[in-house]
């Protein structure tokens, strides 16, 4: 018992480095690309100093003095804005480390160009405005997501070559197609041709007041583009898991639990539904991580004001802080997601044991 | 093997397999014809050619195969100019000066009204500018006087739908309307002969051509975009790149994942951790941002791209499900086998591992494919489309940017996205179908 113990502690250690590094890995890649690797220092060095010197013509006060002091004054207020930018200290090394420090311990900082809706300029608070809409959107869509092929896919595997079945194989390829893809045919029939649904955005214009008529205007606005997320996967995971299904569903021990007479249904729940869950689970909860991204592109269709169309504004004004700020909880979250997932694998399939296997007796 | 390629051959079989190896051969036959009729140059020259090369294009025009489906006959653009069906006559009015006449016949059988009206005129001369007056006969037998004494510039354009004070004479209606409208009739057009005069004196030794461009309402078979270009251009030219963009990007990562895993998975130990690590890194290196990033922030050509997304691939998902087969086939007796023997470590990899993997893993290759084609859509889509070629997705950035979905211009969205969703098709046909002929296990369920 104690030897499984220690072992089970060993594992969760090496387990637990191997991940840590890969987001400090992950989270360094992103600070040097995101800040073209230094490159980006000398582009905002010479912003600081075209701004520094317009402010100084410009100012009648200074109109008077000789050439030589002003640019003196110049070149002082430009090195105090550097210092203040802290970008007196040369990018690499000491620099790079120092933001990808901060972004570790999520000291977020703030934006340099972009700000909340609410005014702010906190990278932190950024993402939490944006957040809601986005687990709204993509909440709803992945729930559906997951719920419904399951049920479709145990259905299905249930009436192996039937036309439904034969029909949904069919249908299989349409998730090659990205979500935005589906969503510009959804505006284009049912916003362009029929105008019973909104083009995009969050809510009508003007703002309802009441409460409930917020949630519906909001739900209006959500039909489309949640139904352009679950068309991009819907056929595919129906698909690939009636193709588990239908895998499990022939082992030696379902066939034994057949044998003994036990019912269709506690044999789907007990035998195959257990054995299949893991992989199911996991390509679950791998998209619902990516759902933190959001999905750039459909919110950018759909002016769906989420964390996508934050990230991508971001990259677009090259504000490093929200980049980094975005791309370190990704990270963070996608690490506890593995690490949990190696014990809910053991925990669902009792075939799995944690740790290396050649250890167990 | 050999049992499997002949099964291959017997695609009546799988119907499938046919159509999808039917629709990849059209557009492969396509691609080839576009890249020896419309060499790299010229497509660039077509598309980003600035306003010369359009200027005769109308703009926003749908494809001519909607004349099939009106009962009207939709207006096309009609050219007439001096230096061919026009005539142009010269008569001396003494003083070293001449009166120069310039007539612009041409027949209008169309119903509705052309989309615009501009006149071009070329002029050589010496000192000032000469005056023209130019008039506009209608088949009915009136002039309408367009603009007297215009003082012609050596290269002058006189937009004629635009002149606010033609518009006014016209009783408010647009030019284009008004100096076709059947009097009778003010919904409809009158179809006949007409004719843009052109009368000037000028000195001797100056010379002018006029050119009129009665803009149509459909063009070409794919129809034109707001700046007029044809899009036929980028239809044709997004087939291959599609194509090139596409199974580069699938083979290119499937074969070197698959040749690092079998590598990593036989040689075990540090390799193949270091292999594991760098997949777990990667899995956390999101693809689409960093490609967002690098297009933003360094080059945005569809090759950059291209290595980027081969790059970032190489150590992904599909690692961790080779790597599983591997360990599998590691431990068949006829490695053993081979090992006794005293076959190396590459022998091994690349004569009994890969081999025995690769029928297994083929559908996958096919499959990916398309994910990628729309990969190429979707950066375009975002603004990150290669800067010189034309893509189908470009061309869907345009439609999108524009509005074309707003504004009513379904073919601008439609003939790309169809084009993608024709080729996404075609590749998952192949693919589906060669993973029931490789991975029968399903058939015998």
């Amino acid at each position: 018992m104690r030897q499984t113990i220690s072992r089970l502690g060993k594992f969760t250690l090496v387990r637990l480095v191997f991940l840590i590094c890969a987001v400090i890995i992950a989270v360094y890649l992103t600070v040097m690309v995101a800040n073209m690797g230094g490159e980006l220092d000398r582009i905002r060095k010479a912003e600081i100093r075209e701004q520094v010197a317009m402010q100084v013509y410009m100012n009648p006060a200074y109109r008077q003095l000789p050439p030589e002091e002003l640019q003196a004054l110049v070149d002082g207020l430009v090195q105090d804005e550097e210092k203040r930018l802290g970008m007196d200290q040369p990018f690499f090394p000491k620099r790079s480390f120092q933001y990808l420090w901060r972004a570790l311990t999520l000291e977020l900082g703030f934006a340099e160009q972009m700000t909340s809706d609410a005014g702010s300029q906190q990278v932190r608070l950024i993402i939490l405005e944006r957040l809601p809409t986005t687990l709204l959107l993509f909440g709803t869509a992945n729930l559906f997501l997951f719920f419904v092929p399951l049920l479709a896919a145990l259905f299905l595997s249930r009436r192996y070559g039937s036309f439904l079945d034969k029909a949904t194989i069919a249908l299989a390829p349409s998730s090659a197609a990205p979500g935005w893809f589906y969503g510009l045919f959804l505006i284009l029939i049912f916003a362009s041709i029929f105008r019973v649904l909104p083009w995009g955005g969050l809510v009508d214009a003007p703002v309802p007041e009441t409460t409930l008529a917020y949630a519906g205007s909001v739900l209006k606005h959500m039909v489309l583009p949640a139904t352009a997320v679950v068309l991009s996967s819907l056929f595919a995971n129906i698909y690939s898991w009636r193709t588990f299904f239908l895998i499990y569903s022939s082992d030696d021990y379902v066939e034994l639990a057949r044998a003994k007479g036990l019912s269709s249904r506690s044999i789907e729940m007990r035998y195959v539904l257990r054995p299949t869950l893991p992989p199911i689970l996991t390509n679950f909860l791998l998209v619902l991580i990516t759902m933190w991204m959001g999905q750039i592109v459909l919110e950018t269709v759909f002016q769906w004001p989420g964390l996508g169309r934050a990230f991508y504004l971001a990259i677009q004004l090259t504000d490093t802080p929200v980049i980094i700020g975005i791309t370190v909880i990704y990270g963070y979250l996608l690490a506890v997601t593995v690490f949990a997932l190696d014990f809910v694998y053991a925990l669902v399939d009792p075939r799995v044991r944690v740790g290396p296997a050649e250890r167990r007796a | 093997m050999r049992k499997r390629f002949t099964k291959l051959a017997d695609l009546r079989r799988y119907p499938a397999l046919a159509a999808g190896i039917a629709v990849i051969g059209i557009f492969v036959c396509v691609s080839i014809y576009t890249l020896i009729a419309m060499p790299y140059n010229e497509a660039i020259r077509l598309w980003r050619g600035g306003v010369g090369v359009w200027d005769d294009n109308p703009q926003n025009a749908a494809p001519v195969w909607f004349d099939l489906f009106t009962r009207d006959r939709l207006p096309r653009t009609i050219i007439v100019s001096s230096t061919d069906s026009g005539t142009k006559t010269e008569e001396q009015i003494g003083d070293g000066a001449k009166l120069l006449q310039i007539m612009l016949p041409f027949q209008y059988p169309y119903d509705g009204f052309p989309d615009e009206l501009k006149l071009f005129i070329q002029a050589t001369y010496e000192g000032g500018p000469p005056a023209a007056t130019l008039s506009w006969r209608t088949p009915d037998g009136r002039t309408i006087v367009l603009q007297e004494n215009r003082l012609i510039k050596r290269s002058d354009v006189y937009y004629i739908s635009q002149d606010q004070d033609l518009r006014a004479r016209l009783s408010a209606m647009s030019p284009q309307v008004g100096l076709f409208v059947d009097s009778a009739n003010q919904e409809k057009s009158l179809k006949g002969d007409y004719e843009l005069l052109l009368t000037a004196e000028v000195p001797q030794g100056c010379e002018l051509n006029a050119k009129l461009v009665v803009y149509g309402r459909i063009h070409g078979v794919a129809g034109t975009d707001n700046r007029r270009r044809d899009l036929m251009v980028a239809l044709l030219w997004g087939a291959p790149i599609a194509l090139i963009f596409g199974v580069a990007a699938a083979v290119g990562t499937a074969l070197a994942t698959f040749v690092l895993s079998a590598t990593g998975t036989w040689l075990g130990g540090k390799v193949d951790t270091a292999f594991q690590w760098l997949t777990q890194v990667n899995l956390i290196i999101p693809l689409l941002p960093v490609l967002i990033m690098v297009g933003y922030l360094y080059d945005r050509s569809i090759w950059t791209m291209l290595g980027l997304v081969i790059a970032l691939n190489i150590f992904g998902a599909s690692m961790l499900t080779n790597r599983a087969m591997f360990l599998q086939a590691k431990e068949s007796p006829y490695i053993e086998a081979a090992q006794a023997y005293g076959a190396g470590n590459s022998r091994i990899i690349f004569r009994y591992l890969m081999p025995r993997i690769a029928p297994t893993l083929l559908p996958q290759f096919v499959l990916v494919v398309p994910s990628f084609v729309f990969l190429e859509a979707t950066l375009a889509v975002l603004g990150l489309g290669d800067p010189l070629l034309p893509t189908w997705g470009k061309v869907l950035d345009g439609a999108v940017a524009d509005g074309a979905l707003l504004k009513g211009y379904y073919y601008w969205f439609l003939e790309p996205a169809l084009l993608l969703m024709l080729l996404g098709i075609g590749f998952s046909l192949i693919g589906y179908s060669l993973d029931r002929i490789f991975n029968p296990r399903l058939r015998t369920v």
